[in-house]
């Protein structure tokens, strides 16, 4: 069984964290914070297992992760798990990530959180390990996401027309604009 | 007005922050962010007051963030169970995301939902099902799942695949909180495992893996289908878990283990799945351990375990490594011998920079081991926890050296010396370590159980007790002390300078209570043992100025604030107070009178007695004994002593009276002997009264004491002219080869080294190794002569690997104390393993699981008929009442604590005497139990299921059918208008006065891919701000581990 998934970056801060076993929120946060302490201190080229820490688990669990670019990936399995099968789930996962969000970045996770969140459902239910085949997964959510659109239909047009305009991030985009750089010889310019 | 108030509404509700706009304000607002959130769920509150479906909606989608940031949102409860309700897909997959995050099994918002959820479970839409399975997997409570398990167990024969593999790991949610569901629902389970989709198959092979995991001999029948899978199947997922359940199953049935051998081997030949060839070499190992005798050839698979093992911890991947090592410990258990032939590599390991990997090697030091090895082995311990920064880790290599040299009762320990002192550098690494207790326990232990280092011992503990200063930190190292002043003062006897150690003791420190206690209590035992020697010599002036001294010391403890260190302090001080009157007399009347010395008879009769409180040899006490004791008869442990007293605020108060009055008034001296609590006035004639009294209280004591040791045969008494050393050496008649030593204490060597560089522990070491190429050179000359002469050079090998091993120099007393009659290998009562929170313990049912050896059909019409009844058992119980609800609640917590064995006749009764409260049918549970399961009995639930399922579903069906006639035409309709929709779009969004963007979502897409771009360039021109970028970076996956799947 799968005790608990945490996604977070390696600030600590939460990116996603599905807890198969009831903790209030508040212990939530501990043992995410725990859980960063003792996985962010690991060189990356160490073992991607180690025992769990003192709020989540005892001796019959295990954290298993994966380090991605700014992201760590951590499952917190129990003894009928395989070490590495779930180290080849996380992978799984996280490419499907890559597929959804096309070339997957730490702020996709950030602003869908929730679309993460459904994603995962179709890997892991209830801490039991779902589907792993990763072509199921994609049609799975590829048809969720074709009855959400449907369903959105007309009633969602002027709420995209609102967030479009919301979106809007003229300063931004003001920064984004570029200019070229200037040659090389004006700055070298000597009075 | 009104229309004002709507179209305000209508505009605010617009410009409603989606879950988008949260996650920027907060990422925008970093410096306050907790005010920032504050106000946003202000915002979401009002949301949440909106009629509109979609506004709760988003405001739900909101809080699911936030809660991830921390924030307790059950207060949401109940709109999120609206939005649950809320027939469109996009706003029931949030409210089930919404519930799954915050809900578990004790809200009590749950009862509202179960039509609901019934409702989604049976919805023609399979996502609608999907999705309120997937949360119900996360909140299900045990009356959840009473009464839906039937739905689910519908969904279970669903034609989609998708929803079979869901419900199927759904009924494993059911079963742990509903164990009654089991029985029915396992024939449904056990068809699945040959399910043509290969993900409900693997589905299935999952809960029957973790359901076998906790109760594995409920499951053994279905062996032959799970080694049919195993042969056939190509899923490595599916096959690992296989494997694994197989390495469960076989302890049980050794004949299942000698099956597996060959496939498994086979497959590990095979397989290029470093996965499953792991689970493969794992489950092969449970099986060599499970028939660990009878098979001749399989040495030869250990050998191939071991081989494939040192190739994974060869590998340069840390992982493997890890794992090689994890597998290695479990062959230690039962073939240390082939483990031990990759010493080297496991010792390699210990160097390893990964931490994990280090744990895991210190696990297999322990069988690695050997005399001649440990003094070394231990010294690399030693080295690392100087080394290691992590209080855990210093901690762990504390334990192991402890466990390594303790193990099997010191067999590994030559010199208890070099142990003791190792000990002693444990306690002056100042880890911050919480094995203080078994480090004292461990000195306790080597000191009583090693007589010959007793005096090597004593002189330590002096040094410790001297030198260990007691940090304010909060650590248990100060618990070494507790061992060490029992230890001078227990073997006093040994002490060189007994004066310079009663000193120390006497020394006023800040110490824990029970430790002070201690001090105080071997203070007594030093003064006895220094004034017998006074009195041996005759030394009158030096017993008074020894009674006064301690006399002066002793003060301040009886002012103590803890009782213990004070009633001894008193009982000490009264004790040598007595003596010192007696000697104050002969003082007095030191010219004339008679005897010789000018010591008192009655004071030398004090002394005498004094010392023969401590005398007497004590043992260890088996760990057991206590337990062995019978209990009295007529002795009731239930019983009140004393009624309990009627008001406890009076009594406490009262109570609280008398203990101020006991000892406060104590530090007077004296109260603790007198007759309860009177008043300060008159302490003398209660001094006159005590002393009268303790004579005879010591008498009384002493001649019981030596009336028990008399009558208890396991006592070993001492000779009266015995010394310590040759108390024992009855033990050691009949072994004339060993040697007592002389102790080879070389006390300038030690402070030599105690001065220098190297520890002194490693003293021990160059003197071992100093002996070893001694008896090398003598070997090898020996060989010289006898390779001539021997022939058989595997009895030679074996000899000189005997003679290689050092010489114990010391002996391990391994004498317990234990009641009459009693032996030590008793073995261990099961019932503490029991942990009465397991959910897996009332799901130990066994199942009518037809074996493959046929069995004889008995099956009547009663019984079948009887199973329908047990069926109807979850449809009947939703209806009731909550009154009944309890009953079974109350029924279910009793059936959880009963043994297995006793379960059939027990529940018999329970479930008439629920029937007679609550006449319900619960009763034909008892039917369904009978002894000899046929395969039509088992068929029989399930036809029955079946049917009352499909009467279930069949009203609720017809109206979803027509439901979703009306569905499809409205959503073809909607089809067309979006259709046309997407045409106006960008038009729409001019109208709104803005450039460009076409739609939200892609809006946001193409923004992100402009970054990323930027950041590409950025990083080109080497000017990226870190910040910014970091959250930007691709992920990265390149790592190609993907065999399984």
């Amino acid at each position: 069984m799968i005790k608990a998934i945490l996604v977070f970056n390696n600030h600590g801060k939460p990116r996603l964290s599905k807890f198969y076993q009831y903790f209030d929120e508040s212990l939530q946060q501990q043992i995410i914070k725990e859980t960063f302490q003792l996985v962010s201190k690991r060189d990356d080229n160490v073992c991607n297992f180690l025992e769990g820490g003192s709020l989540i688990g005892g001796s019959d669990y295990k954290l298993i992760y994966r380090h991605y670019a700014t992201l760590y990936f951590v499952f917190c399995v129990d003894s009928s798990e395989s070490e590495l099968g779930i180290l080849d789930l996380i992978q799984v996962f996280v490419e499907t990530l890559d597929k959804c969000f096309e070339n997957v970045c730490e702020l996709d996770l950030i602003f869908h959180a929730d679309a993460v969140h459904h994603i995962l459902s179709e890997l892991v239910m209830g801490g039991m390990v779902l589907q792993t085949n990763m072509n199921d997964i994609m049609a799975r959510i590829e048809e969720q996401n074709k009855l959400v659109k449907q369903e959105a239909g007309i009633s969602a047009a002027p709420a995209r027309a609102v967030s479009a305009v919301k979106s809007m991030n003229i300063p931004q985009q003001i920064k984004d604009i570029k200019l070229p750089d200037l040659p090389q010889a004006i700055k070298d310019f000597k009075f | 007005m009104a229309l004002k108030k709507v179209k305000g509404n209508f505009f605010e509700r617009m410009f409603d922050k989606n879950l988008t706009d949260l996650v920027r304000g907060i990422r925008n607002n970093k410096d306050n962010e907790a005010k920032y959130i504050s106000t946003c769920i202000e915002e979401i509150k009002q949301e949440l007051r909106q009629d509109n479906i979609s506004v709760k909606c988003n405001a739900v989608a909101k809080l699911t963030y936030i809660q991830m940031l921390g924030y307790d949102i059950s207060w949401a409860g109940f709109n999120i169970i609206e939005v649950m309700s809320s027939s469109r897909f996009t706003c029931k997959r949030i409210g089930y995301l919404a519930a799954s995050q915050c809900f578990h099994p004790d809200s009590e918002l749950l009862m509202l939902t179960t039509n609901m959820i019934r409702k989604d479970l049976n919805s023609q839409n399979q996502y609608d099902a999907g999705v309120a399975l997937s949360g119900l997997s996360c909140f299900i409570s045990p009356d959840l799942s009473r009464d839906l398990a039937n739905d689910i167990m519908t969904l279970m024969s669903s034609t989609k695949p998708y929803l079979r593999m869901k419900a199927v790991l759904m009924m494993y949610k059911v079963f742990l909180r509903y164990p009654e569901a089991l029985r029915p629902a396992f024939p449904k389970l056990k068809e699945k495992l040959e399910d043509p989709d290969p993900g409900v198959q693997s589905a299935a092979v999952n809960v029957i893996c973790e359901l076998a995991r906790k109760n594995p001999k409920n499951y053994l029948p279905l062996a032959p289908i799970f080694f049919k899978l195993m042969t056939t199947s190509t899923n490595n997922w599916m096959l690992i878990k296989i494997i694994k359940l197989f390495g469960a199953l076989t302890p049980l049935e050794p004949r299942l283990g000698k099956k597996l051998i060959e496939p498994l081997t086979n497959l590990i030949h095979s397989t290029s799945a470093m996965s499953l060839l792991y689970e493969c070499i794992n489950t092969v190992i449970a099986v060599l351990i499970s028939i660990s005798s009878g098979m001749p050839n399989h040495s030869a698979s250990i050998q191939l375990c071991v081989q494939k093992l040192r190739i994974l911890i060869e590998d340069s991947d840390q992982n493997l490594k890890y794992l090689g090592l994890l597998a290695m410990s479990k062959i230690l258990k039962t073939h240390p011998k082939s483990v031990q032939a990759h010493k080297d590599l496991i010792l390699a390991c210990l160097d390893d920079k990964d931490e994990s990997i280090r744990l895991r090697a210190l696990d297999l030091l322990y069988g690695m081991v050997s005399k001649k090895n440990l003094m070394e082995i231990v010294k690399r311990l030693l080295g690392h926890m100087e080394r290691a920064e992590g209080s855990a880790y210093r901690d762990e290599l504390l334990y192991k050296v402890i466990e390594i040299c303790a193990q099997s009762s010191y067999l590994y320990v030559t010199n208890f010396e070099w142990y003791l002192t190792v000990l002693v550098e444990l306690i002056q690494l100042e880890a911050g370590s919480r094995h203080g207790r078994l480090i004292a326990e461990q000195l306790l232990d080597v000191a009583i159980r090693v007589p010959v280092v007793r005096q090597f011992a004593v002189n330590e503990m002096t040094n410790l007790l001297d030198t260990f200063t007691v940090s304010a930190q909060s650590n248990s190292m100060y618990e070494v002390l507790y061992a060490a002043a029992w230890i001078v003062g227990e073997f006093s006897g040994e002490l060189e300078d007994a004066e310079k150690t009663l000193n120390i003791l006497l020394r006023p420190r800040q110490l824990p209570g029970h430790i002070q206690g201690v001090y105080v209590q071997n203070v007594i035992k030093l003064f006895a043992r220094l004034a017998t020697t006074c009195l041996e010599l005759q030394d009158l002036a030096g017993l008074i100025r020894l009674c006064d001294h301690v006399l002066d010391k002793l003060q301040h403890f009886n002012g103590s604030s803890d009782i213990e260190v004070q009633e001894r302090a008193n009982s000490a001080c009264m004790l040598i107070e007595m003596l010192r009157t007696q000697l104050a007399t002969s003082e007095n009347a030191m010219d004339t009178t008679t005897t010789e010395s000018g010591i008192p008879p009655l004071a030398i009769e004090i002394v005498q007695e004094m010392t023969l409180l401590f005398a007497g040899e004590l043992i260890p006490v088996a760990p057991k004994a206590q337990r062995k004791v019978p209990l009295p008869d007529g002795l009731d442990l239930d019983e009140w002593i004393n009624a309990p007293p009627p008001e406890d605020v009076a009594s406490s108060s009262s109570s609280d009276h008398d203990k101020d009055e006991l000892f406060v008034s104590s530090s007077q001296g004296g109260s603790g002997l007198g007759d309860g609590g009177g008043g300060g006035n008159g302490s003398g004639a209660k001094r006159r009264q005590s002393l009268e009294l303790t004579p005879e209280q010591l008498e009384r004591q002493r001649t019981a004491r030596l009336m028990e040791q008399s009558n208890n045969p396991h006592y070993l008494k001492s000779t009266p002219s015995a010394t310590s050393t040759s108390a024992n050496a009855d033990q050691y008649d009949n072994i004339d080869d060993i040697p007592i030593t002389e102790l080879p204490l070389d006390m300038e060597g030690v402070a030599a080294l105690r001065v220098g560089i190297t520890k002194r522990s490693d003293k021990y070491l160059q003197e071992q190794q100093a002996a070893s190429s001694g008896k090398d050179g003598k070997k090898k000359h020996k060989k010289g002569k006898k390779s001539k002469k021997a022939k058989n050079k595997v009895a030679y090998n074996s000899s000189s690997e005997s003679e290689g091993e050092p010489k114990p120099l010391h002996i391990v007393n391994t004498t317990l104390d234990m009641p009459e009659g009693v032996s030590l290998s008793d073995s261990e009562d099961k019932d503490g393993k029991y942990d009465p929170n397991d959910p897996h313990r009332a799901l130990d049912i066994e199942l009518d699981i037809t074996d493959f050896e046929p069995q004889a059909s008995k099956s009547t019409s009663k019984k079948s008929s009887s199973g329908k009844e047990n069926l109807k058992v979850p449809a009947d119980s939703a209806a009731s009442s909550s009154t009944s609800k309890k009953d079974r609640k109350k029924d279910k917590d009793r059936e959880g604590k009963r043994e297995h064995k006793e379960s059939k006749r027990e529940r018999k009764s329970t479930a008439a005497a629920a029937a007679a409260v609550a006449s319900q049918p619960v009763i034909d549970l008892i039917d369904a139990d009978t002894p000899t399961p046929s395969p039509s009995h088992i068929a029989a639930p399930t036809t029955s299921n079946e049917n009352n399922n499909t009467a279930n579903v069949l009203p609720d069906g017809g109206k979803h059918h027509k439901k979703k006639k009306n569905k499809d035409k409205s959503r073809e309709a909607i089809i067309d208008v979006t259709a046309q929709e997407e045409d106006n779009e960008p038009a729409a969004a001019g109208q709104a006065g803005q450039a460009g963007e076409p739609a939200a979502s892609k809006s946001h897409k193409k923004k992100h891919k402009k970054d990323k771009s930027q950041r590409k360039e950025k990083k080109a021109s080497a000017s990226a701000t870190a910040s910014v970028s970091e959250y930007e970076q691709p992920l990265g996956i390149s790592t190609p581990s993907k065999e399984i799947f």
